[in-house]
């Protein structure tokens, strides 16, 4: 099903997106990969604050290249999910609401989603020239310091994302080889 | 002997890293072409169209197909009959620093694995040399992502373990890296030799003209088999279900141990980039 939806949105809009949604996100979301994970959730541990709100906020996995000049963004597709799945249940549980990624997640990511009501896409990996057309403002709002890894706010247009795994834990990458394989037995 | 002066290594170096970053090799767009009108997925089918306009996109715009503009891998073939006036492979690095900062790709290497801190430049790369007989230097530039690197893998498999030992580990592999390594895949398997060369053999693989299957008949007889039956696991694009789950698959083999038969399997994505020049 082709959905549109603004960012940041609630749980009740998180709870109508399921497995298999053809999504496109017009709206702010914000950017952290590796680094930024793990010094929001060092911070976090220690009881410290995070220099962005998590409550309702979408977080895309993407360290993009540098901009040229009159540009907003350089390219800026998804980089895989799995390395972040370490920090995940913990920005969860501080009210993340959704996730921008490629790749699977781990077992306790996918638990940890069910119990806070979160939802995991996909956008697709490789795609960063096409994917950068959608991103209309871009600005470091944190983490300076770490380069393409700094969290940036964006201002996202129409962004094409797949929902993945939905917050009852259905997960497309489980279900759609064997569907895929199913409807097209010799 | 032929002199050749180090700046007009590093101006090459410096062009090669943009080039690669923004347009992919004739063979490689048109498998991903071809696999955009052939896929039979439904979502497979869409996630291939939007990689076939990402790559018009790069390449009108001159931005680069992936951000993952990856760590900066060489290949160099240096004539023994050649005299190179400076240090080589500091005029590799000069121009990976100058390439990475002028054509705006992303600096994605940490000085130290522990440690991390990014280098800002883009430097070190990583250079394999060979002495080559003849008067001239090759230079391949690879540019590797690490979504599909990371889902690499080295298999010290026995003799006894035969074909199907290797068949087995590779589609393993392909199963294991599912939609982490950004299908379509193109994999690099690398045979024989010993524990190091053999991934190096698969990455050299990678940077093999997708058209041009292995010299060797039961090498391109197991490259076609391994293909076929890669795509009937029905991973697909993105591993959202499709018929297209890898593009190609090179194989490079060496001789080996009495003992042994090591497999390496270097995984890339379809932005699968290599460029080389001859100076």
């Amino acid at each position: 099903m082709e959905r549109h939806i603004t960012a940041p949105f609630d749980k009740e809009q998180v709870k109508e997106l399921h497995a298999g949604d053809y999504v496109y996100i017009t709206g702010t979301i914000y950017t952290a990969r590796d680094a930024a994970h793990k010094r929001m959730y060092e911070a976090l541990l220690k009881g410290e604050e995070i220099p962005i709100s998590l409550d309702g906020n979408t977080i895309y996995y993407l360290g993009p290249t540098p901009a040229k000049e009159g540009k907003v963004i350089g390219s800026a597709g998804p980089t895989t999910s799995s390395r972040m799945d370490k920090y995940t249940p913990l920005l969860l549980s501080k009210g993340l609401n959704g996730m921008i990624g490629k790749g699977k997640r781990s077992r306790e990511v996918i638990e940890s989603m069910t119990e806070n009501k979160a939802v995991y896409f996909a956008a697709v990996g490789g795609a960063g020239a096409l994917l950068s057309k959608c991103i209309k403002e871009a600005e470091v709002v944190a983490y300076e310091d770490l380069g393409t890894e700094a969290i940036r706010k964006l201002r996202v247009e129409d962004f094409p994302v797949i929902v993945v795994i939905d917050s009852d834990g259905n997960n497309l990458y489980e279900t759609a080889t064997a569907e895929y394989l199913e409807k097209n037995k010799e | 002997m032929r002199v050749i002066q180090k700046d007009s290594i590093t101006a090459a170096v410096r062009e090669m890293c943009i080039q690669a970053n923004l347009c992919l090799s004739p063979d490689m767009e048109a498998r991903i072409r071809n696999a955009e009108k052939s896929e039979k997925g439904t979502l497979g089918k869409k996630i291939l169209e939007q990689l076939v306009q990402n790559m018009d996109i790069a390449k009108e715009e001159q931005i680069p197909i992936c951000q993952d503009t990856g760590m900066a891998v060489f290949f160099v073939k240096v004539g023994q009959d050649l005299h190179v006036e400076g240090n080589l492979t500091e005029a590799i690095q000069e121009g990976v620093r100058q390439g990475y900062r002028d054509g705006f790709l992303r600096k994605s290497v940490v000085s130290d694995p522990i440690l991390r801190q990014n280098t800002g430049d883009n430097t070190p790369a990583i250079i394999h040399y060979d002495i080559v007989p003849g008067d001239k230097l090759e230079l391949l530039i690879a540019p590797k992502g690490f979504g599909s690197e990371n889902m690499s893998r080295i298999f010290m498999l026995k003799p006894a373990d035969g074909v199907e030992g290797i068949k087995a580990s590779v589609l393993q592999a392909v199963r294991d890296a599912g939609p982490n390594a950004c299908p379509p895949l193109v994999v690099g398997v690398g045979i024989g030799g010993d524990f190091e060369l053999s991934a190096i053999l698969a990455k050299k693989a990678l940077t093999r003209n997708l058209e041009s299957p292995s010299p060797l008949p039961h090498i391109r007889k197991l490259e076609e088999e391994l293909l076929s039956e890669i795509n009937a696991l029905g991973i697909g694009p993105g591993g959202l279900g499709g018929s297209t789950t890898a593009l190609a698959v090179n194989i490079e083999t060496y001789a080996t141990h009495i003992a042994g038969m090591p497999l390496a399997v270097n995984m890339c994505c379809h932005v699968n980039r290599h460029v080389s020049v001859i100076l």
